[in-house]
């Protein structure tokens, strides 16, 4: 803004009165900044007001703190900035801008004529974003809009921290001004900051704000209640509240579903986008790495089975993860991303982080359930790491499929994932497939391997198909989770039972190996789902991925997630991943299906291991979408459907189950539809 | 030549405030905001600060002579009038307003009431100058 060039151009009223937050910068930003300036002082506020409109701002000014409060409470998005005096009469400055932080959470800027130390001290620690010392220069004043957008750009990180933001799915909004940065744009301002913490603290999800409330766990259940809410209303119409009206829920709030409903449209979009991402899984998954690599075992093996065995479509795994991690790693965008969006991690990103936000519990659980059955016993931390790992799994996915890099750490993840879905997963997933591999052999004990995974795919609980194993046809480094690899998965209908799994495996398996061998040749990507069928042993059908990875209930998955990393690992192993962590199982097509892990074995995993199921469903489902996209010719059921969102994943598990020839990884189901797995 | 001679004593008295060190540049800023829309900004804020200044004045005065000082609210009053004082740019007052506070912190009654005077007399003094110098604008602009 020019201000010198105000004068004799006051045109106010011509700057974009419509800025608001959450709006898209107006080109003419800062023009049309809304700033209420309060003053006890009649002439600096006289000269305050002259200033902020020669700087093209829309200006409020109050003399009184009361009256600039109420203001601000009659309309809350009414205005970006705040300037205030410190010494005023009726109450004192710094009081005001507690308020305003608490209530209102815009910046304020501090004024005062004294400059010693200990005032401006206190306006920083009660969090003034400024202190401008009176006389106020217009200078000063010209540059007050950059603690706007600061502000506006640190929630919105922190939004996407808590883990539904993906890149991918954030809408940029980009401003002409070169100012601002693009995350700023993104997204949605209004996004509610849930920062999940993603690492340790999978289950406690910080609200925005400085408020915190209790976590709302998002068990498979309740997210299928808001699912059937959503449906209900029609994904257009359906708000927040008469989502809430309908769930009926006690003890829910408006925020929780909220949130929960940004993640899931996060989810949804990613889901119908996943077919154009394939390639980003890859990338994503790379980019997570380090996310991965926090992992603790975790996710990262389940995932890692899951990935393993190619079944899990990458972004099945990063959806497992994710619900497993509980949205810790939602950032991360969750593995999933490793596997080239294709892999259908695109999933992951939102996916993660649906699942992730959806539910803490569920990360811890539900991850490593995500992860392909893989006997989560493990705890909440591991949960998380099984997020992780889930992640990384689907990092694995992704890197198990085709994607060369990303295949090795996939199918050591996804054997991980099999194996160990224990925290250590996490870990695996994320970074070195490979090494997870090992570890996916170790702890998965392979028995995955020995399910058959063949067959186990069919057992996936649905999963198998999408999983189509790493053998996408993408370059199968994904071993995405079968999940909801719709495309790719010719209609497989990841039965479990069928083999399907295993081609997914096998594909991923060889992704793993570097990748890119795409299991397709496996023809059932569904590799890793066999390992689920192991794990399958238990109950079927519950797969509630929906929260994938939510739910998954960590001790049980001990057996069904071994079965179903052994099959990842088989898968993997198989698969010719490099991952020489299969132990040693036959990577052949087994291991693809026990990449696949079976969904449907997932299910059967008692409630954790079904979680573990579903997880690996779930991946499945999502690695098998992603495989469908990516995987011509395997056509697992696209298990995982981009958005391995929970729902995706838990639907698709549950689909998958049922009828492995569930279509299209269309997000048909519930949730996570997950696509045949071709056998 | 009439205009002219307005605006060289307009000039003349203008710089002559801002040598003599009472104004500074915070009244610059004021001038800068004067425009076409606000033709009379800097007229206006003027008058502003002393209508509303005069009440500050008065409470700082009752505060001193009225029974024991309580000098956290002298101070509080001086710090508001040396916040108004400054925002148009008068400097001597300010510089007074910073003396009268250092004696305030010292509790030093007799240094507040006799910083208090100086304060009172930098105040009147300009604002007698203002008044000229903008009566002066104001013809330098009527006549141009």
């Amino acid at each position: 803004m020019n201000v010198s060039s105000v004068k004799g151009s006051m045109s106010i009223s011509s700057s974009t009165s419509t800025w608001k937050a959450g709006d898209t910068i107006s080109d003419q930003f800062p023009a049309g900044l809304r700033v209420l300036v309060v003053d006890d002082d009649p002439t600096c506020l006289m000269i305050l007001e002259k200033m902020l409109i020669a700087c093209l701002y829309k200006v409020t000014k109050c003399n009184r703190a009361e009256t600039a409060l109420s203001k601000l409470r009659e309309n809350k998005n009414g205005y970006d900035i705040v300037l205030s005096d410190v010494h005023m009469p009726d109450m004192d400055g710094f009081k005001l801008l507690e308020h305003i932080g608490l209530e209102m959470d815009l910046p304020v800027i501090m004024m005062s004529a004294d400059d010693g130390k200990q005032v401006v001290m206190k306006g920083v620690t009660h969090g003034a974003c400024d202190y401008l010392i009176k006389p106020v220069r217009i200078e000063a004043l010209k540059n007050i809009w950059q603690h706007v957008v600061r502000k506006r750009k640190n929630e919105w990180k922190e939004f996407e921290q808590s883990g539904s933001v993906e890149e991918g799915d954030r809408q940029p909004k980009q401003s002409d001004d070169a100012d601002y940065s693009s995350s700023a744009n993104e997204g949605n301002w209004k996004g509610s900051k849930k920062r999940k913490d993603e690492e340790e603290e999978t289950d406690e999800r910080d609200d925005t704000s400085t408020l915190k409330k209790p976590r709302v766990v998002w068990s498979v259940e309740l997210h299928q209640q808001f699912v059937a809410a959503v449906n209900q209303l029609g994904i257009d119409k359906a708000v927040p509240k008469k989502i809430l009206e309908l769930m009926n829920v006690p003890g829910l709030t408006r925020e929780n579903v909220a949130s929960h409903l940004q993640k899931y449209r996060l989810y949804l979009r990613r889901l119908s986008g996943v077919s154009q991402h394939q390639s980003n899984l890859s990338t994503i998954i790379s980019a997570q790495d380090p996310t991965f690599g926090s992992l603790s075992s975790l996710s990262g093996l389940d995932l890692q089975t899951l990935a393993a065995t190619g079944q899990l479509p990458a972004q099945s795994l990063a959806r497992l993860q994710a619900a497993g991690l509980g949205r810790a790693t939602a950032k991360s965008g969750i593995p999933i991303t490793l596997v080239d969006q294709r892999n259908i991690f695109s999933f992951e990103n939102p996916k993660l982080r649906f699942g992730e936000g959806q539910q803490q519990h569920m990360t811890n659980k539900q991850q490593v359930n995500l992860l392909h059955g893989i006997p989560t016993t493990m705890e909440p931390k591991q949960l998380v790491s099984l997020r992780h790992a889930a992640q990384s799994i689907g990092n694995m996915n992704m890197q198990v499929p085709p994607h060369g890099a990303q295949n090795s750490q996939n199918n050591p993840l996804l054997m991980q994932m099999g194996q160990q879905q224990q925290q250590s997963r996490g870990q695996i997933l994320v970074d070195s497939t490979i090494n997870h591999a090992p570890r996916l052999s170790s702890s998965m004990g392979q028995p995955i391997l020995s399910n058959g995974i063949a067959t186990n795919v069919s057992s996936r609980n649905g999963i198998p198909e999408n999983i189509r194993a790493p053998g996408y046809s993408q370059t199968p480094s994904m071993l995405n989770f079968p999940v909801n690899h719709a495309s790719e998965l010719p209609g497989n209908s990841f039965a479990l039972g069928s083999t399907p799994g295993v081609s997914i495996l096998t594909s991923k398996g060889a992704f793993q190996e570097d990748v890119n061998s795409e299991i397709k040749g496996s023809g059932g990507l569904m590799p890793s789902y066999d390992v689920f069928n192991d794990l399958n042993q238990h109950k079927p059908q519950s797969w509630e991925l929906q929260n994938v990875g939510m739910a998954f209930d960590t001790s049980q998955h001990s057996n069904s997630l071994q079965g179903n990393l052994d099959l990842t690992q088989s898968a993997l192993g198989q698969q010719g991943f490099s991952s020489g962590q299969m132990n040693g199982h036959n990577r052949s097509a087994a291991v693809a299906n026990k990449a696949m892990f079976s969904t449907g074995d997932v299910k059967e995993l008692g409630s954790a291991q079904n979680v573990n199921q579903h997880l690996n469903n779930l991946l499945v489902d999502n690695t098998i979408r992603i495989k469908s996209e990516r995987v011509c010719d395997t056509s697992p059921a696209n298990i995982f459907p981009d958005h391995f969102g929970q729902d995706d994943l838990m639907s698709a598990l549950l689909k998958q189950q049922e009828s492995v020839a569930s279509s299209e990884n269309e997000f048909d189901f519930d949730g996570y539809s997950m696509n045949n797995i071709p056998v | 030549m009439d205009r002219n001679r307005l605006h060289n004593q307009v000039a003349s008295m203008r710089r002559s405030l801002f040598d003599q060190g009472y104004l500074d540049d915070q009244f610059i800023q004021l001038e800068e905001l004067q425009d076409d829309t606000n033709p009379n900004f800097v007229q206006e804020v003027v008058t502003l600060f002393y209508n509303d200044s005069a009440r500050l004045i008065q409470n700082i005065e009752q505060a001193l002579n009225s029974g024991p000082i309580d000098f956290c609210k002298l101070d509080d009053y001086m710090h508001q009038f040396k916040g108004s004082s400054s925002s148009i740019g008068a400097k001597k007052v300010t510089n007074e307003c910073t003396a009268f506070r250092e004696y305030c912190n010292a509790e030093n009654a007799e240094g507040c009431i006799r910083s208090f005077q100086q304060v009172k007399q930098e105040y009147a003094i300009l604002k007698r100058k203002l008044e000229v110098y903008l009566q002066t604008v104001r013809q330098a602009s009527q006549t141009a």
